[in-house]
């Protein structure tokens, strides 16, 4: 918790901290509706111009288990979850025990005191940190009444919070408000009842309640959501009215709210009975005219490959969305891990080019997604969308969009044409163009799409020449794409000792790392890549200004000790100074975990 | 982060850039299309496969019922039959293995001023895309499925396939197939198929009859063709045609259609068995439901830009 300063200290009266930031980690179980309390968090934080990064793990089993929800707010530039809580709401006495170590030394503890005895707090942990015990449990019972199923509680223990932090309690009662709006008016009246008896509790423990100092984002609108949201809304703004999918963790989210919001704008989501059909029919209503999205975690990703070579074979556009998780096989479904990226470069038989994009953030989860329907358009291919457990359940807020400028119309022409050959080999951009069916062709040739490799028509061949001219032909398209490609910035001055490469989620971490290196005097910087497949040209010249290049990823070293964006670099420049900065935990990267790599690989 | 690197400039809507436009045709100047005009490739079939039948009969059905041409959507899985789109002078599309139906039901949904016709073999159907058969049959996607069911593999060369009797011998099964074969007949009707019927390519009106019915079907239409493959099992209906000392027995005409029991027991033996519709009832396409769900939906956001629409969304993520 960076404090700024220490405002006041009236007799008796807890002194109030002012703070630029504070990460709160809440630990319960998955039923408490902890989620729902850093949510609220998360919201409160948009609404008062602050950054805010949340990161929660869930448990893979269906009910109870331990579950966490950290929430990072601050007044200036929020990279990562943060790497030690300053504070741990703790419900139970396992919540305690698990994740004590995640709390910085002088944090404080706000424990549950029905479930975790003051007693049996070791005198070593209480000389560490500070304890604050509340019997929430009761006092929820006592505020709202019921049976005590612990129905309620995660909403007085907001209150407590709101307190301690001296939230806007304003804007809390309206978050309640529209949260429980809709359902029995008992229940709203019933969720301000706990909130307010939080609130009001005398924290006769607490020394000391903080202050947020004014948020920097002073009149931006802000939206406050997570990114599977971004990137399902993403879809929608670029035009996607036509989905299949396939229930899958952490995959489901977009699913649900596609098949949810669709309908409004005139499209459809279709539930398949399995991860063949949802991208089999995804691509036909590509065909159809319209480019449609499917998508899945790593289990279903593996399950949709053959078809995906179908559409770079046909030359189909199609937004495939992979929110990885840990694997391989079933292996962690709720943790994150950055280990489909070889599925989604290489993934399929054959000589298989295609797109593979990694948002690096909730935000550039809604921008990128209609990015990837722009390119799949434009170059007739299917897209990856390459995201991961941990960008797709944390909550972000992020500058409204200008949802006038970026929402597109790409409804389908059918408008009918003399002549057609969709995989003209003449055509000056190289580049395949589908008619989709209603379509006329006025000499009456009509194209065929196919897996088969085909002539300029559609139509089967065995032919050597044409079998050599297409493949070049689907090679050459995203070779021109890579030439049009934003050259990535480095972050940081362009030369100096260690290039930290990241994709995806890690550009967050990096970032601050580099930060926390520069400060500490290292010739540190950043390099954040989003387009995987193709790369970007000329990476080698930036690579060429330092004298390590560290590709940070959450996956394994693998059999040839790189890591799998660090093999593919690696492969590309045939440079030895590439290593790879990996782990596969399955937990988002510490600041720390970094700086320490770098330390003992630049020893 | 907000500025996008392929903002929608990059292409503008329509997808014919590449291509000339024309004046849409008017229908005064439709005439019904000829073979000559919607065949394509030289079928890759061998001299006297069942499969050239069905297609003959394909572009009567195209001819009889003056499709228009560019209306006209042909989708196919993998197998000598699913062939079929190449041959045909169409928009067409050859997909992958077994997964013709999904592919289709795509098309189907999200194309309602279409109808998509379905071609494929025994084992694209009732093997790899078994699954496929029976949740699109369920979900009642308005489709027509011509099955040529030929008993064997053909394009691998003589496998057993999931529809080939007891006995058969094939290069898998050299010493007689053992397996309990698919009922197609009954597998359709208890997946929940709408329309379910059968027929062979030696009775060219049958066929042609089957198809028109199947395609004024409003639902999942299944029509399993009996189709002889010459080279791998000669001779495998010879029972059902009457040239080759067979019997071409109808489904009698007191059977009630719309019994789902009894038309089950009369698909009990189909060596030569019935031919005709066994099955065929009404039920809630699909289709017509997801046109409802958007309908519903639609009729709130009346006036509603899409920019506006997701504009409410955002508001309340604020």
């Amino acid at each position: 918790m960076s404090e700024a300063a220490v405002a006041t200290s009236a007799g008796g009266q807890p002194t109030v901290s002012k703070i630029s930031e504070a990460v709160i980690r809440i630990a319960g179980n998955s039923q408490d509706g902890i989620q729902a309390i850093g949510g609220f968090m998360a919201r409160l934080a948009g609404r008062s111009e602050q950054e805010v990064m949340t990161f929660m793990t869930i448990p893979s089993t269906i009910s109870g288990g331990p579950s966490i929800f950290q929430v990072r707010i601050g007044s200036g530039e929020v990279l990562s979850p943060g790497d030690e809580a300053d504070m741990l709401l703790a419900f139970y006495d396992h919540s305690y025990l698990a994740h004590l170590s995640s709390l910085k030394k002088g944090g404080i503890v706000l424990y549950d005191s029905d479930h975790l005895k003051p007693e049996a707090i070791p005198a070593e942990n209480l000389a560490k940190y500070r304890h604050i015990g509340v019997p929430i449990s009761s006092l929820t019972i006592e505020a709202i009444g019921g049976s005590g199923r612990d129905k309620g509680k995660n909403v007085y223990a907001l209150g407590l919070l709101a307190r301690m932090f001296d939230l806007n309690v304003e804007k809390l009662h309206r978050l309640l408000q529209e949260r429980f709006t809709g359902k029995d008016p008992k229940i709203a009246e019933t969720a301000l009842n706990a909130f307010n008896a939080g609130y009001h509790y005398t924290l006769a423990t607490a020394t000391e309640l903080f202050q947020f100092q004014p948020g920097e984002n002073v009149g931006l609108s802000q939206v406050v959501m997570s990114g599977n949201e971004a990137l399902a809304y993403g879809l929608i703004a670029a035009g996607v009215r036509f989905g299949a999918g396939y229930p899958i963790t952490p995959w489901s989210d977009i699913m649900e709210l596609l098949r949810r919001e669709l309908p409004k704008y005139g499209g459809q989501f279709q539930q398949c009975e399995d991860e063949l059909a949802s991208v089999s029919m995804a691509l036909g209503a590509s065909w159809g005219g319209r480019v449609a999205v499917t998508g899945s975690s790593g289990p279903g990703i593996a399950l949709k490959t053959e078809a995906i070579g179908w559409a770079v074979m046909a030359e189909m556009p199609l937004i495939v969305v992979d929110v990885q998780r840990g694997g391989p096989s079933t292996g962690m479904p709720t943790n994150i891990e950055q280990s489909d990226l070889n599925i989604a470069v290489f993934g399929g038989h054959g000589d298989c080019p295609r797109v593979v994009i990694a948002p690096a953030s909730v935000e550039d989860c809604f921008y990128s997604a209609i990015e990837a329907v722009n390119i799949a358009r434009k170059y007739s291919t299917p897209v990856i969308l390459l995201t991961d457990q941990g960008i797709a359940t944390r909550i972000e807020a992020f500058k409204e969009p200008d949802l006038r400028k970026v929402v597109q119309d790409i409804s389908p022409d059918y408008t009918a044409v003399t002549e057609h050959k969709p995989y003209d080999l003449s055509a000056p951009d190289g580049i395949t163009r589908h008619l989709a069916p209603g379509t006329r062709v006025a000499s009456g040739k009509y194209p065929v799409v196919t897996g088969l490799e085909h002539d300029e028509l559609g139509h089967p061949t065995g032919s050597p020449k044409v079998h050599l001219q297409m493949t070049a032909k689907r090679r050459n398209k995203l070779k021109k794409l890579a030439t049009e490609l934003p050259a990535p910035v480095v972050y940081g001055p362009p030369e100096g000792q260690v290039l930290l490469v990241s994709w995806g989620s890690a550009q967050g971490p990096v970032q601050e790392a580099v930060k926390v290196a520069r400060a500490a005097g290292q010739a540190v910087s950043g390099l954040h890549i989003k387009y995987i497949s193709p790369l970007p040209n000329d990476l080698d010249k930036i690579f060429e200004a330092f004298n390590h290049v560290l590709v940070v990823e959450l996956n394994d070293e693998g059999l040839n000790g790189v890591g799998q964006f660090g093999g593919l670099l690696r492969a590309r420049y045939a440079d030895k100074k590439i290593r790879g900065i990996t782990k596969s935990d399955g937990l988002t990267w510490k600041i720390r975990e970094i700086l320490d790599r770098i330390a003992a690989m630049t020893a | 982060m907000s500025e996008m690197a392929f903002p929608f400039a990059v292409l503008p809507r329509g997808a014919n850039t590449n291509a000339t436009p024309v004046a849409p045709l008017t229908e005064a100047d439709r005439k019904p299309l000829t073979k000559k005009e919607v065949s394509a490739d030289h079928p890759t079939w061998c001299p006297g496969c069942g499969d050239f039948s069905v297609l003959a009969l394909y572009f009567k059905l195209i001819e009889k019922r003056r499709m228009f041409h560019e209306k006209i959507t042909t989708v196919a899985g993998i197998g000598c039959s699913s062939r079929f789109p190449y041959f045909v002078q169409a928009h067409g599309a050859h997909f992958i293995h077994g997964r013709a139906l999904p592919f289709a039901s795509g098309v189907a949904l999200s194309r309602p001023d279409l109808h998509v016709f379905v071609f494929g073999g025994d084992g694209d159907a009732f093997s790899i895309g078994g699954n496929h058969f029976t949740h699109t049959a369920r979900k009642n996607v308005k489709l027509t499925y011509v099955v040529m069911d030929n008993n064997v593999y053909g394009l691998t060369k003589s496998q057993t396939s999931p529809t080939s009797p007891i006995g058969f011998k094939s290069k898998t099964d050299v010493w007689g197939a053992k397996d309990r074969p698919v009922n197609p007949i009954k597998q359709a009707i208890c997946a929940g198929a709408t329309f379910v019927a059968r027929t062979t390519s030696t009775n060219p009106n049958h066929v042609l009859a089957m198809m028109e019915q199947a395609m004024d079907h409003d639902g999942f239409a299944f029509i399993q063709v009996l189709s002889e493959c010459t080279e791998f099992y000669a001779g495998a209906f010879d029972h059902a045609n009457p040239r080759k000392g067979g019997t071409f027995a109808e489904v009698p005409k007191e059977h009630d259609v719309t019994d789902e029991y009894a038309s089950y027991r009369l698909a009990e033996d189909l060596s030569p068995g019935k031919f005709g519709v066994f099955y065929k009832t009404q039920r809630p396409t699909k289709n017509a439901n997801e046109w409802q769900i958007i309908a519903d939906h639609q009729a709130k956001t009346v006036g509603l830009e899409p920019w506006q629409i997701l504009k409410k969304n955002f508001d309340r993520m604020k």
